[in-house]
């Protein structure tokens, strides 16, 4: 890697001015027309006001449950769809805006992993091509040419070099999902959205793909938003979380306190599923389940748009607190120092998980290189 | 919420090995990662593998390659047969219908002995009335179908995939416009419409370049929205791979997703379209001639042989036989082909 390695990121320092600031981003989808009489429907609220921030070589866990519109977030972000309303700034600079043109060579700080290992790799391209276009595709010669940095990167995601002619099929789901790590690597970005990327993987190869992109972060003090459907895959390589419902960030803070003082019904209901390795802790535990179907994002409840399967509301607030939660609208805001909640009536909980998380034993499993 | 058990951790068994998923169910050994094979199997390899195991496809290959020979060497062929039986200088366009000789009756103009007056001299007989050799109004008939049939192909296919590229890629309104347009070519009477355009530049023009151009156009145009509505399916679904994100996050453009990333997924559908597109062009241009409005004498073609042929169907039933045999056997070739090439190029029969 002595050909594209970018200066390892003196560790410890952190910039003080934000490599990303996302403010209020917004994105509606044009509501499909529905019915017999073909009226317009709802536009589907994916994202709505969705506000935070990442400091280079940080890392954002971005969680909540299918369809609350992590990707599109990751994609309004990496500029891969055009935010409705809000602002995007990479190192203070308002991308929100720019032209696909202009937005040109800001991609090569800027790349993306994907959730799906078959789906994002070409078919018919080989290894070599997909890793080495994003040099054809920006107009760039690598010192010692595209083969040889392209085998560069494979040996250092631990693919084997000589595999260059093979195409993605031939290889199992880690792989590509390596292949697909080493062209998200090939330009030296500042920061990758990771879109679940081992969602698709078995439990096993999660562990060396998760350690993989947590090597190739303290070597190259990248900034990753890491997503992820649930919490116990965040927790090991973010260093603060934003639990996510229905287009809306419900809770964001530093790892450590969302883990072990969450505030969020939410996310108590989140944690509370995690599951614990010690069978008698899990079984003793209590496991806080929700009810009732996920709202449409077309169509979001009243006030706090979690009110329809919010425990607390459901169980522990009076009529006239419930109807608060009806009828106002919680804002994001923070309710200790750091600790951002959007609730009316947040709550630490510090009883729901015990110990580490089942995949916070990511590192004993060692990296094994293909 | 789907949360990963604790269980998981041991039921599953490590797999960041190789695994040759594509090659499963393929009856050979999968590659594992330390085998020394650098170059790696590509879909093209794949696919080629289950076709040599395709008899039929593979014999239908055989005639295609076989046919397209005949067509492309049919001057030196049609000289060397000429040579040998001691007829040198006689082509295709030959006439042998001026007494006395011993081809033609000349009371009847049929052909002097059995089966279309087979000989040493004329080894599938002749054609009655002008007493032309089969053989070599075979062989030139064979290229007349192939050039016909294959240019309207080509047509057809720039056509279709351009259409197909253009209003899966763009969707919105550019795509209502196209897909209405090929609804519309696609519920056009184009046998009538045919032979009328046929007929009146038949009049207009004796040109046989003309003739070739109409029928090649009547041919192609009218099939490109078939081929325009399968590449506009697969584009659809192409367009949605995250593959075509991460070339876009890349920086990538328009016309470098469609042509470099989408375009190559398009190969497959595109060859089995053509192999498949051909022989009903064979077929059309056969039916056209038949209708006498396709090629005219003295540019032999298997359909208007066979036009030809109708009237002397109790006299000289061999006549018929010939071109019809040469055209079945010919759409046969590509059918058989195409279908063994669409599964061979079938993702379910190849793996990933
Ligand atoms: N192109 C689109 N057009 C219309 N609606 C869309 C589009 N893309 C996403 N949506 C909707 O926006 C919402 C959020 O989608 P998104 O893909 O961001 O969710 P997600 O959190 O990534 O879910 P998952 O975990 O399943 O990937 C969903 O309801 C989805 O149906
Ligand atoms: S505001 Fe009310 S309904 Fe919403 S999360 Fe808080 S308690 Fe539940
Ligand atoms: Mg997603």
């Amino acid at each position: 890697m002595t050909t594209t390695a970018p200066q390892p990121a003196a560790s410890g320092t952190r910039s003080t001015e934000k490599l990303l600031e996302v403010e209020g981003v917004q994105k509606w989808f044009p509501g499909r027309r529905g019915g017999l009489f073909g009226q317009k429907g709802n536009p589907v609220r994916a994202v709505d006001g969705v506000t935070f921030s990442l400091g280079a070589g940080e890392t954002l866990g971005l969680v909540g449950e299918s369809g609350c519109g992590k990707s599109t977030t990751g994609r309004a972000v990496s500029k891969l769809i055009e935010p409705t309303g809000g602002t995007v700034r990479f190192e203070g600079r308002d991308v929100t805006k720019l032209s696909p043109r202009q937005m040109r060579p800001l991609r090569r700080e800027l790349q993306m992993i994907f959730q799906d290992p078959y789906s994002s790799l070409n078919p018919r391209h080989t290894i070599g091509t997909i890793v080495g276009s994003p040099f054809r595709i920006q107009g760039e010669k690598p010192k010692g040419g595209v083969k040889k940095t392209v085998q560069d990167l494979m040996a250092r995601v631990g693919l084997n070099p000589e595999h260059y002619n093979r195409y993605p099929h031939e290889f199992s789901g880690g792989q590509r999902q390596r292949i697909g790590i080493a062209r998200a690597l090939a330009l030296q970005p500042k920061l990758i959205v990771c879109d679940e990327p081992v969602s698709a993987l078995d439990v096993s190869v999660q562990a060396q793909v998760v350690n993989l992109l947590e090597d190739l972060q303290s070597e190259f003090g990248l900034a990753y938003i890491f997503i992820a459907h649930d919490l116990s895959v965040v927790r090991h390589i973010s260093d603060r979380v934003a639990v996510m419902y229905l287009g809306k960030i419900m809770e964001l803070t530093d790892r450590d306190t969302l883990y072990e003082n969450p505030m969020h019904p939410y996310t108590h209901a989140l944690l509370s599923a995690v599951p614990v390795p010690d069978p008698k802790i899990e079984a003793r535990r209590e496991k806080i389940l929700l009810t009732g179907d996920l709202p449409s994002p077309s169509n979001p409840p009243s006030g706090c748009v979690f009110h329809t399967r919010c425990p607390k509301y459901k169980n522990e607030l009076s009529e006239s607190e419930r109807e608060h939660c009806r009828t106002v609208e919680p804002v994001l805001e923070e309710k200790t120092p750091g600790h951002e909640v959007y609730c009316h009536f947040p709550q630490v909980r510090s009883d729901l998980v015990v110990g580490e998380p089942v995949t916070g034993q990511i590192r004993t499993t060692k990296p094994k290189v293909a | 919420m789907s949360l990963s058990g604790p269980t998981e951790f041991e039921a599953v068994a490590a797999d960041d090995g190789l695994s040759g998923s594509g090659l499963q169910g393929d009856g050979e050994p999968s590659p594992d990662a330390t085998s020394s094979d650098i170059a790696g199997r590509s879909l093209w390899a794949i696919a080629w593998s289950h076709l040599k195991r395709d008899k039929l496809a593979l014999a239908g290959g055989v005639v295609i390659v076989l046919f397209i020979l005949l067509a492309v060497f049919a001057d030196p062929i049609a000289t060397a047969y000429a040579n040998i039986t001691g007829r040198a200088g006689d082509t295709y366009a030959t006439a042998h219908n001026t007494p006395p000789n011993d081809v033609l009756d000349t009371l009847t103009g049929l052909p002097v002995g059995d089966f279309s007056g087979v000989s040493g001299k004329y080894w599938l007989g002749v054609i009655p009335l002008s007493g032309q050799d089969m053989l070599t109004n075979l062989l030139y008939g064979a290229r007349t179908s192939l050039v016909i049939a294959g240019l309207a192909t080509v047509l057809s296919l720039v056509l279709g995939v351009l259409a197909g590229v253009i209003s899966g890629f763009y969707r919105g309104w550019v795509d209502t416009v196209l897909s209405r347009i090929m609804d519309v070519l696609l519920s056009f009477p184009t046998l009538l419409f045919s032979l009328a355009l046929v007929s009146v530049s038949g009049i207009i023009s004796t040109s046989s370049f003309l003739r070739y151009a109409v029928i090649v156009f009547v041919l192609g145009f009218f099939a490109f929205p078939y081929i325009g509505r399968i590449v506009r399916g697969q584009v659809l679904s192409l367009r949605e791979k995250e593959f075509v994100e991460a070339a876009r996050s890349l920086g990538a453009g328009n016309a470098r997703i469609m042509f470099r990333e989408i375009a190559p997924n398009l190969v497959g559908p595109i060859l089995v379209y053509a192999t498949l597109s051909i022989p009903n062009n064979i077929l059309g241009e056969a039916g056209l001639s038949f209708l006498g409005v396709g090629v005219i004498p003295p540019t032999p073609s298997w359909g208007q042989m066979l036009s030809d042929a109708g009237g002397y169907i109790q006299v000289d039933p061999f006549y018929i036989f010939l071109p019809g045999l040469a055209i079945f056997i010919t759409v046969l070739a590509f059918n058989l082909f195409g279908d063994g090439l669409r599964d061979a190029l079938d993702p379910k029969a190849g793996g990933r």
